[in-house]
């Protein structure tokens, strides 16, 4: 049982710390260090081009989607060889948000189901960053029931072959920037809901497209609704066989699962940090036992998180593919999140409600969690849809008894149509 | 990277169950909850003869000289059986402290007892309520005679050795106290978990070996809680993770309203935040195993942090583990309790769990740099 780097991991490690040390955008670290909880952090550039620039750079020196084929413009290297380059890429990681979706799960789903020239043209400029992609998946209607989505593509009438696409996503994070997405839609409303999906890959400069910014709840703006009135997308933009968009979309959300390694943050160090300076009444408040306990219990759960992680990159390792165990990770850090956030607040007394950072205590950052962690408890998999994963996949448990099941979709009862 | 046990680590892990299932089944936990013994002896030996005893102690003292990653896989499947033996005492607490701090002499004396199984030791640190601390020590040592009141003291019914905090001229020290011998009497204590005998030792002025440094015993004994912390948090990990499969099992296989009942969402969510305690406290006590088999300085920390992850794990899949069974789950005839039982029984073991909490934040403040986490 070790932490160590096989000869080879380590030897790759270097390379990686080498090229990074020797190209990384130095003069950003300051600026990514004070990010996250919705934003990294950038404000003296234009985060969008510094992200290009670091992506292109990356993708000439072949430090680009290191998981993907090289003739699609990623290094080919292991799963492991992924994980290391992002523990040495750290904060710099950062600028490659704007890519998250498009290199992690539609570039996957476009090299799966598409035809070898189509993969040729969109994947390697996805790959360097030149353009980014969003999926299109969920849906006013269908959020955990993704199934239920109700988009509709219908043949055009003119015998083109084309497809009509009208209906409305929600919750697109990055649509506003990207070139391309993919879609999946409903092109039969007459067969059980997941026979009647079709996946699409789509330019969204095509007309009919309209991309709204969603206010958040916390006043950032990260996801969007997209709007399709009468877009017409040729056949080719097909991936998969009509009606097998269930099983397309399946390769999409199964990429994400692999995306392990990186942790999801807790807010443990910093809660810990500001535990240790703040002085209270009755001194430092590292000192109370009521403060301490709470630490104590955040502590472990910020830990037990970092070696779940340790032993799934282990499994990697060894060449072993994670499971839906790894489901724990955003379940258990967005909840400790989130009440510690109320509990770093507490501390502050009535000062808690500032959110002022040149006021605010350590910057703000726990008003920021505060406001910031009710969306982590839903995005990519509520909470309850997780817990359902853990029991369904994990523990064996029966699905749900579902009362839509072998029902049309065009009769399924839905909130939107009475 | 390999954070994980070894391939002749798992084997030894599916051996010792294999063992197990033959030879500690609920039935015999059964028999000793409800019998006159406070330990099943035959197991205890048959333990000693598959070498499980000795796994850490090195063959010059009459063990199987393998080590403490080793111990942590058997431990586990001990707390899955929940194996009704003085395991934490004998082994992860007296032989410990000995290899920790004894003289040769006293190595040789007692390791090779404690290995095969045929004398029993533990570790006598609190004297009635309230956190254990140096400060609570009241026991004194004279002339090489220690007098004063332990309680309570696990498998202190059965022990032949204790190793005991008492004060010298002041100073706290570990001493090696033979139960045998004059001056001591002990009685039996009912406790929450039977199948883990408690005693009150009464000392009078009782023939005391000084173990180790004098004036360093609590040091010491905070040392050796540490191994021990770590080797308990495999026992929880393994009895979360038995009382997990129970309520699976259960939810599988109990019909109500034309259903099973794994099948409602409230039941599934039980299970599954079950799973996520279970995980945690077993990544958390994987840890606490790299740092105890690497010497780490890591340790202090390590240990607290798989400590109060495990038996918040153990408690929390015991306690739900009864609320899956329902009304079942609360028959003497089902073995729900008998988790819950040790689950509470072993949270309390080595000190209770804001004692470690206490530890932990104490530690991580130590070492200055927040955690490791995140």
């Amino acid at each position: 049982m070790n932490f160590d780097d096989t000869s080879e991991e380590a030897a790759f490690r270097a390379v990686a710390r080498d090229w990074i040390q020797a190209n990384a955008p130095k003069e950003l670290e300051a600026e990514l260090k004070g990010g996250g909880f919705g934003n990294n952090g950038l404000k003296s550039v234009d985060p969008i081009q510094v992200a290009k620039a670091w992506q292109k750079k990356k993708a000439d020196a072949g430090w680009a989607c290191l998981h993907w084929p090289k003739e699609y413009g990623g290094r080919g290297a292991t799963p492991i060889e992924r994980v290391i380059w992002g523990q040495e890429e750290g904060v710099y990681g950062a600028l490659s948000g704007l890519f998250i979706i498009g290199h992690g799960m539609c570039g996957p789903t476009v090299m799966a189901w598409a035809d070898e020239e189509t993969k040729q043209r969109l994947l390697p400029p996805l790959a360097s960053g030149e353009h980014i992609w969003c999926q299109l998946f969920s849906e006013p209607a269908g959020g955990s029931d993704l199934a239920g989505l109700r988009t509709a593509a219908i043949p055009a009438t003119d015998g083109s072959g084309d497809w009509i696409i009208n209906g409305q996503k929600i919750w697109t994070s990055g649509a506003q920037h990207s070139d391309y997405g993919i879609v999946i839609t409903r092109t039969d409303p007459n067969v059980a809901k997941h026979k009647g999906l079709t996946m699409f890959w789509i330019d969204m400069k095509s007309p009919g497209i309209d991309v709204r910014p969603i206010k958040q709840a916390n006043g950032q703006s990260g996801f969007n609704e997209v709007y399709f009135t009468d877009v017409r997308i040729p056949d080719s933009q097909r991936l998969g066989a009509v009606g097998d968009g269930w099983k397309v979309s399946l390769t999409t959300l199964m990429n994400e699962r692999l995306s392990i390694g990186s942790g999801m943050p807790t807010g443990f160090p910093e809660l810990f940090d500001f535990c240790m300076n703040l002085q209270t009444e009755d001194g430092l408040a590292i000192e109370d036992r009521s403060v301490r306990s709470r630490l104590a219990q955040y502590a472990v759960k910020a830990s037990g998180l970092k070696y779940t992680g340790m032993r799934a990159i282990s499994a990697l390792s060894k060449g072993e593919t994670p499971g839906p165990e790894n489901s724990i990770g955003k379940l258990v850090a967005g909840a400790t999140m989130q009440e510690l956030a109320m509990f770093a607040l507490d501390l502050q007394g009535q000062g808690g409600v500032v959110s002022d950072p040149e006021i605010a205590a350590a910057g703000a950052r726990f008003q920021q969690m505060l406001l910031r962690s009710p969306a982590t408890r839903v995005e990519g998999g509520t909470d309850e849809i997780l817990r359902n994963i853990i029991a369904e996949r994990v523990l064996g448990l029966p699905g749900d008894i579902r009362v839509d099941k072998d029902v049309a979709f065009k009769d399924i009862p839905t909130s939107g149509r009475g | 990277m390999n954070f994980d046990f070894s391939d002749d680590q798992k084997q030894l892990r599916d051996q010792a169950r294999r063992f197990l299932a033959d030879r500690c089944s609920p039935a015999a936990v059964r028999a000793v909850l409800e019998g006159e013994q406070s330990f099943d002896a035959e197991l205890w030996k048959g333990l000693a003869e598959m070498g499980f005893l000795g796994a850490a102690i090195p063959e010059a003292y009459g063990g199987v000289g393998l080590g403490h990653l080793e111990l942590c896989v058997i431990a586990e499947e001990l707390g899955r059986a929940l194996a009704p033996v003085p395991m934490t005492s004998s082994i992860y607490q007296a032989a410990e402290a000995l290899m920790l701090a004894g003289s040769e002499e006293q190595k040789q004396a007692w390791l090779p007892k404690l290995a095969s199984g045929e004398a029993i030791g533990t570790m006598a640190l609190a004297e009635g309520m309230g956190r254990a601390t140096e400060k609570s020590i009241k026991a004194t040592v004279s002339g090489g005679k220690l007098s004063g009141v332990k309680s309570p003291v696990a498998d202190g019914d059965i022990a032949d050795v204790a190793i005991v905090a008492a004060r010298e001229a002041g100073k706290v020290s570990l001493y090696l106290v033979e139960l045998s011998g004059p001056g001591v009497s002990r009685e039996t204590l009912d406790s929450i978990d039977p199948t883990r005998g408690q005693a009150a030792l009464t000392f009078k002025d009782a023939p005391a070996q000084l173990l180790g440094v004098a004036g360093d015993g609590w040091r010491l004994a905070s040392e050796v809680l540490d191994h021990a912390a770590v080797l308990v948090a495999f026992e929880q990990v393994g009895g979360s993770d038995r009382a997990l499969e129970m309520g699976r099992d259960y939810a599988l296989d109990r019909m109500a309203f034309g259903r099973p009942i794994g099948s409602f969402q409230a039941v599934k969510h039980l299970l599954a935040d079950m799973y996520v305690s279970a995980t945690l406290a077993r990544s958390n006590a994987y840890y606490g195993a790299w740092a105890l088999s690497t010497g780490s300085a890591e340790l202090p920390v390590a240990a607290a942090t798989a400590r109060v992850s495990a038996t918040q794990s153990f408690q929390h899949c015991a306690k739900n583990n009864i609320q899956v069974h329902g009304g079942m789950g609360f028959t003497w005839a089902f073995d729900c309790h008998l988790f819950y039982r040790r689950s509470n029984g072993l949270a309390l073991a080595l000190g209770s769990q804001s004692t470690w909490e206490d530890l932990l934040i104490d530690r991580l403040r130590q070492r200055n740099d927040a955690p490791a986490a995140a």
